[in-house]
């Protein structure tokens, strides 16, 4: 059945949707839509190193993910406008991405690839490491979901209760790194937000609790990468942009809809 | 019985000290009252207590396990955030329907479990985070200016709640706020800051304490002039509308 490059891609797509579900909706809540898009846009870079070093790309993505999300981490609340700076971060990673990886010469770089994922070409080791992501993603944020709730809705109020913002911070920008590292191959590095911002946007007018926004990201997100793939297939369109497409058209049926389904 | 003690402490965002110096206790069944200028490093001062802003020098104590309810100055929550009063209710820790119920019911707002938060009143939101502070059966509950957003019977019905609150569960109360004439007859002791700890005692004391006066204004017209002054921030007295009635 793996041996079906389609079966491949829709398990890759699947996967990676049920990783970027639960921390996508955090990404929502905490209003980080740009702090995910500075991590995603390192990926180009980790790519550039992976390929100078000739490591995996997965490990280079990880890396270069994780390293971004540490340091805007630190900068933020430093006095320049934290929207302005994940600006500079996230455009700034990007550029200096894909001048890394066009210096790589005598390396052929499909650089598209790296930008709008490449799902169709997803092996079964890579479907491996996306699955092993994504259950390291869900695992950590359902062990910490109280306190990553609470954390979310006010520090200090966390704080009161014992639990630490920052470290729920980090568990975050954990996550981040890792889905960004199993995405990458799904949508590439430059939509990997969309993935994550979109589904819980659509989910939110359906849901009253913060779980049932989450299972129904995690059935949104899967739904729009198996009908971005056949849309793909069927119209011959790049596969990443596709899923995307389809998301953002749910996002507008339920919002336009969704509150009388609610109320 | 000593529930926290702060020697010493000083405390300041990225090098730059808000509160010099405070020394601050607090036992069983007492209520205390933080009362100063905005800036004066009210809220800060109730950050360094519960442990959200490491002290730049001194140190705080607690009893051991101490438990807190924190009723937060304000609390956005996303509109893209879900949440229903129950929900938010087992934040952080899970709790029974029973004790949820009985929660609201000592809050005030007995009928509101099935509510969305983002639908609920100014009053309503805050009596449900007094709920929820509740729930954690606290020995110690913080309220910094708990009652903002609240016209004045509303916040005068929330002080007889957390009186009658403090009654039943015998919890010390820490509370900060600007609706001094309020919260001063309701005190045990009040501490007036403005970046250290001005003067402190039974509101009696304070109320006369020089200090105080300096930052409050002074004399007869008492507690009604210093309603004025922390509400509009002019010093000068165009009572151009009429808070007589409160």
């Amino acid at each position: 059945m793996l041996d079906d490059f389609l079966v491949r891609a829709g398990l890759a797509g699947v996967g990676t949707a049920l990783a970027a579900a639960p921390l996508g909706c955090f990404v929502v809540w905490r209003r980080m839509a740009y702090f995910g898009d500075a991590t995603a846009h390192a990926a180009l870079l980790g790519v550039a190193l992976s390929l100078a070093f000739q490591g995996p790309i997965m490990v280079g993505v990880l890396a270069s993910a994780l390293s971004m999300a540490v340091l805007v981490q630190g900068l933020s609340g430093r006095g320049l406008a934290e929207d302005t700076l994940l600006g500079v971060m996230a455009h700034a990673a990007l550029a200096v991405g894909l001048v890394a990886v066009s210096l790589m010469s005598g390396v052929r770089v499909d650089l598209m690839g790296y930008l709008f994922g490449d799902i169709l070409a997803v092996s079964k080791t890579d479907l491996g490491l996306i699955w092993s992501g994504a259950a390291v993603v869900v695992g950590l944020i359902l062990w910490r979901w109280q306190r990553l709730l609470t954390a979310t809705l006010n520090p200090d109020l966390a704080q009161s209760s014992g639990i630490s913002a920052r470290t729920e911070q980090l568990v975050l920008t954990v996550a981040l790194a890792v889905t960004v590292a199993v995405a990458i191959k799904v949508v590439g590095a430059l939509l990997i937000g969309a993935l994550l911002v979109i589904p819980p946007a659509v989910a939110r007018p359906l849901a009253r609790t913060p779980e049932s926004m989450a299972m129904m990201t995690a059935l949104i997100g899967s739904a729009s990468a198996v009908g971005g793939l056949a849309a793909a297939y069927q119209f011959d369109t790049p596969t990443g942009p596709t899923i995307v497409c389809v998301a953002a058209g749910l996002f507008v049926l339920t919002t336009l809809f969704g509150a009388r389904i609610t109320r | 019985m000593r529930l926290m003690t702060a020697e010493g402490l000083s405390l300041g965002h990225a090098g730059a000290t808000t509160l010099r110096d405070v020394d601050f206790h607090i036992d069983r069944g007492e209520i205390v009252t933080l009362v100063g200028p905005n800036g004066s490093g009210k809220s800060t001062l109730v950050k360094g207590l519960i442990g959200a802003l490491r002290p730049l020098r001194g140190h705080v104590d607690q009893l051991r396990d101490l438990r807190i309810g924190y009723v937060p100055q304000s609390l956005q929550i996303d509109s893209f955030l879900p949440l229903t009063v129950t929900r938010f209710l087992c934040l952080p820790h899970r709790h029974s329907a029973e004790a949820m119920a009985r929660a609201l019911q000592e809050a005030g707002v007995p009928d509101l479990a099935k509510h969305q938060m983002r639908d609920l009143s100014g009053g309503q939101f805050q009596r449900v985070l007094l709920a929820r502070a509740l729930l954690m059966s606290p020995d110690l509950l913080i309220l910094d200016e708990a009652t903002q957003g609240l016209d004045q019977p509303g916040a005068a019905a929330f002080y007889r709640q957390i009186a009658e609150v403090r009654d039943q569960l015998g919890c010390a109360v820490l509370m900060v706020s600007h609706d001094l004439h309020v919260v001063m007859a309701a005190s045990d002791r009040v501490l007036c800051l403005n970046g250290h700890v001005c003067c402190q005692g039974t509101p009696d004391v304070v109320q006369d304490a020089p200090e105080y006066r300096a930052l409050f204004g002074t004399g007869t017209q008492g507690a009604f002039a210093l309603y004025r002054h922390q509400h509009d921030h002019h010093h000068h007295h165009d009572h151009d509308h009429d808070h007589e009635d409160a």
